[in-house]
């Protein structure tokens, strides 16, 4: 039964392995996709802002994902940390950046007494 | 120290001042003071230095040179030989000996070259012959005209800074009419004034100090530009700028003479310096190079007038051509016997005398010389007494040992003529600046003719005596002027009483110009001067009998010089005024101008004198007396007789001497007496000889039409042939160019239509592609957030899907 299912839902099988590099790339995935998603259908600025943290750290994810000691070659000289310094800078990044956005919708909802960034269209070409 | 070099030290800086007080004036004119003021005291300072230097030069050639009575006669040569040569073994000790040696030869006719020092301060350039050097040939001639040219711009330089001082505020010409009636107003000029005045003595002294003919030349070019600079002085009106151009342009005809004389003496001799120079010869030892005077007056041919080896043998080019080289030196004595080379001798003695035509305003290219009375008083009184007409006949003077028989008697004829047609205008002149004028022209004219008959001397004396009694004439008629407003005499008269020392001064001039004296006694300098070209001209005449009316002209020319100029003062001084508006206004002048009137008069009265001792100018001028002229000569080709050129000493004694000076008295005394016929007494009226002569008269005071008849002959002509050429100009070359222009302007307007049309069209498509691709660009960027995050993430997974299907296959490697 398992293999008629394996053979007919995709991916089916990170149900039925142990957990591997995969199924964080595929939590990595849903955060991202969730991260996307989020920054596309929220009319709240806020809303948008959380979106970005949750793509970002989708991507962090990733990067401690690949980071993993399965993955590194054989003769590999470097510490296998890689992936994590990665993340501990975007995180840093991201802490930057939300306080640009943060200033940014700050400074929107100075101007137009809203955070609806489907009102927002200053740059409107 | 020595002489030979203290002299151009001393002359030279006399002669550079000027030079400097017009640089000055130049470049810091306007800031001397207020109006430019000062600029009169640098320019005066500048002369009084000169002059002083000159007087200085002057006094140190006495006392190495005195001036004492040449003893004339048969000894002169070989005993005067002997005792110049021990003075100056120096300079002229070789020469000495030669001249004494072949005196012996020449039968007692050998003479003493006068003793000139010359060189060279600095060579202007120098290619294979030809040398044009700065120089200085100093002889008593020079150094007596740099004292009369100094002092009497001395004189006119202050007299000018009372006469000028209109030029000090803003001056109202009542003579330029504007377009809208009214008076041109413009700013004074009097620092420009006293500029050109310095250059003006500059140019001057170039002259008179000048080493060859190359550096006249330079000065008396410079000379022609100040006298345009002077004459046009109030350049606003019309009849100044046309006589300051007829002075230019007639001096040009000129000067055009005297640049084919200068090219025949250096083609044929290939030197322009008047006397020998030292120069460095090929093996290091200093050999004299002859100049012009040796060349023609060699001395071992006894200074006696001949054709040089050099223009022998360019006149007899063809047959040095056939003759071996060796033999044309042996040959050359042969051509010269056959008359080779005396034609060129001839032309370059007539061109350069042609330039002095220009500058002495002789006839007939006198007529300058009255128009140039459109300059401010003070100029004409510099140009005709010192300056600019001196020049002519110092020229002729200085170059006197290189003229031939031929060209002297063409000298004495323009004289004579000159002296008789200025003279006769002058008789019915009204113009008081006119009649000295003429009166100016006739004088030279009595100069050229007694350097014509062989009085260099007489000539010379006459310039320097001149020279002094005119400007006081022309300052005194300056002076009238600035009383009256007005140069009409027949508005004067009666003004003696209100202008006693103009009026003194001017009758010492008058009875200066007619040479009054007492016979035999004592008499005003022109007494002097005049008397010896009278003795001169009738020697010569004696003489020549052919030749006589030389001698007339001179004594109808002094009695018509007596009557115009005693014209001039009875109608000025004498009588009632016959206009009262004139009399009102008219005041003795400020005493800066009248100093120099006594001045100029006491020389008027003293510089014909002899001192006891000997001093006097005419034994001054004997020292410098160029060689071979002092015996009787004679010669002359080109118009198929043999002339006697008297010796002038000859002149000086016994019944010529006594004919003349009675002669000279009676005509002068004559003219006097009609003169105060007509004018004092009124005996005879005028008007009424004006009447009788009606024709002579309108003849004379139209000048003889030669104003009329150059205009026919050579202005109309001009004009004519101006107008061809501008016919020419505008039928012709204009359309040419035009049509040119036409064509340009088409095939112009062809590409502009192709760069309007293709070009622009292109250029202009495709920006406006762009654009429109830009406006509709325009629309993607909507400025909504969320659609932008769609679009990144759609984009991102298209690309994915793009990247999966084109490399598929290296995907799934």
């Amino acid at each position: 039964m398992n293999s008629v299912v394996a053979s007919a839902v995709p991916l089916f099988g990170l149900f039925t392995e142990p957990v591997s590099v995969a199924h964080y790339l595929v939590v990595g995935a849903i955060l991202f996709v969730s991260g996307v998603a989020c920054m596309a259908l929220k009319r709240n600025a806020l809303g948008v802002l959380m979106g970005i943290e949750l793509v970002l750290n989708g991507a962090n994810v990733n990067f401690v994902a690949f980071a993993s000691p399965y993955l590194q070659g054989e003769g590999s000289r470097s510490l296998g940390l890689d992936g994590q310094v990665f993340a501990l800078f975007v995180i840093l990044l991201a802490a930057a950046e939300a306080a640009v956005a943060l200033a940014i919708t700050l400074n929107f909802y100075n101007n137009h007494a809203t955070v609806d960034v489907d009102r927002a269209d200053d740059l409107k070409g | 120290m020595d002489l030979a070099s203290q002299l151009p030290q001393l002359l030279g800086l006399a002669w550079l001042l000027p030079l400097a007080s017009f640089v000055l004036i130049l470049f810091f004119g306007p800031r001397m003071g207020p109006h430019g003021r000062n600029a009169a005291w640098v320019a005066t300072a500048a002369i009084v230095t000169s002059l002083v230097l000159s007087l200085v030069a002057f006094v140190s050639w006495l006392g190495v040179h005195p001036a004492v009575a040449a003893h004339h006669g048969g000894d002169h040569g070989a005993a005067h030989a002997a005792e110049e040569a021990g003075d100056h073994a120096g300079s002229h000790g070789d020469a000495a000996a030669h001249g004494e040696q072949h005196g012996e030869q020449h039968g007692g006719h050998a003479e003493q070259p006068p003793v000139a020092y010359s060189g060279d301060w600095y060579t202007l350039y120098e290619a294979g012959r030809l040398k044009l050097s700065i120089g200085w040939y100093i002889d008593s001639l020079t150094i007596l005209m740099f004292v009369v040219v100094t002092f009497i711009a001395t004189c006119i330089h202050v007299y000018a800074s009372g006469y000028m001082h209109d030029e000090l505020h803003e001056v109202t010409d009542h003579e330029v009419h504007l377009a809208d009636g009214s008076h041109l107003h413009r700013p004074g000029r009097f620092p420009r004034f006293f500029q050109a005045l310095s250059l003006f003595c500059f140019s001057m002294m170039g002259i008179l100090i000048a080493g060859n003919l190359a550096m006249v030349f330079i000065f008396w070019e410079l000379v022609g530009i100040c006298s345009w600079f002077l004459i046009g002085f109030y350049y606003e009106r019309k009849s100044a700028s046309n006589a300051a151009n007829k002075a230019f342009i007639v001096n040009r005809v000129g000067d055009f003479g005297m640049l084919i004389g200068l090219m025949a003496l250096w083609g044929a001799l290939g030197t322009l310096h008047f006397a020998d120079a030292q120069v460095p010869g090929a093996d290091g030892q200093v050999v004299s190079k002859p100049g012009l005077f040796s060349l023609v007056r060699p001395a071992e041919a006894g200074h006696a007038l001949r054709v040089p080896d050099g223009m022998v043998k360019f006149a007899a080019a063809e047959k040095v051509a056939a003759t071996a080289p060796g033999e044309v030196a042996g040959k050359v004595d042969v051509w010269r016997a056959e008359g080779f080379g005396n034609w060129l001798l001839f032309i370059a003695g007539v061109g350069i005398f042609c330039g002095c035509v220009g500058k002495s305003a002789q006839f007939p290219l006198f007529v300058w010389l009255p128009d140039a009375m459109e300059g401010p008083t003070p100029v004409s009184a510099l140009v005709h007494s010192a300056t600019m007409v001196a020049a002519g006949v110092y020229l002729v003077g200085r170059f006197f040992p290189v003229l031939t028989p031929d060209v002297l008697l063409v000298i004495a004829y323009t004289g004579a003529i000159t002296l008789f047609i200025a003279a006769t205008i002058a008789l019915v002149a009204n113009d008081i600046k006119r009649v000295l004028a003429y009166s100016t022209v006739s004088q030279l004219g009595y100069m050229m003719l007694a350097l014509g008959v062989g009085g260099w001397v007489a000539g010379l004396f006459h310039l320097v005596t001149h020279a002094f009694f005119k400007s006081l004439l022309f300052l005194c008629s300056g002076s009238v002027i600035h009383a009256c407003h007005t140069n009409d005499m027949r508005k004067m008269g009666g003004l003696a009483k209100v202008m006693p020392y103009t009026a003194g001064t001017m009758l010492v001039g008058c009875l200066a110009i007619i040479g009054a004296g007492i016979p035999f006694v004592i008499g005003l300098s022109g007494y002097y001067s005049k008397d010896s070209i009278l003795a001169q001209a009738l020697s010569f005449s004696q003489a020549n009998p052919r030749h006589a009316i030389l001698y007339w002209a001179v004594a109808g020319g002094a009695f018509l010089t007596a009557f115009y100029m005693f014209r001039l003062w009875f109608m000025t001084f004498s009588g009632t005024p016959r206009d009262h508006h004139v009399a009102e206004h008219a005041h003795e002048s400020p005493q800066v101008m009248v100093m120099p009137l006594l001045v100029l008069a006491v020389l008027a009265v003293v510089a014909g004198w002899t001192l006891p001792g000997g001093f006097g100018i005419a034994n001054l001028l004997e020292q410098s007396r160029p060689a071979g002229t002092a015996q009787t000569a004679q010669g002359g080709f080109a118009f198929g007789q043999t002339l006697t050129l008297p010796a002038e000493h000859l002149s000086h004694e016994g019944a010529i001497h006594v004919t003349a000076t009675v002669t000279a008295f009676a005509t002068a005394l004559g003219g006097v007496l009609l003169a105060a016929t007509m004018y004092l007494w009124r005996v005879i009226s005028p008007a009424a000889i004006a009447t009788i002569f009606r024709p002579v008269y309108t003849f004379l005071a139209n000048r003889w039409y030669f104003d009329e008849l150059y205009r026919a002959m050579f202005v109309r002509p001009a004009h004519g042939l101006a107008a061809v050429a501008s016919g020419i100009d505008q039928g012709l070359i204009d359309p040419f160019i035009n049509g040119l222009a036409w064509v340009t302007r088409q095939v112009a307007g062809i590409d502009a239509w192709i760069d309007r049309t293709l070009v622009d069209g292109l250029v202009n498509a495709t920006a406006s592609a762009t654009w429109a691709a830009g406006l509709e660009l325009k629309k993607l960027q909507t400025g909504s957030l969320r659609q932008y995050v769609m679009f990144i993430a759609a984009g991102t997974v298209a690309l994915f899907v793009l990247a999966s299907m084109l490399f598929r296959s290296s995907l799934a490697g």
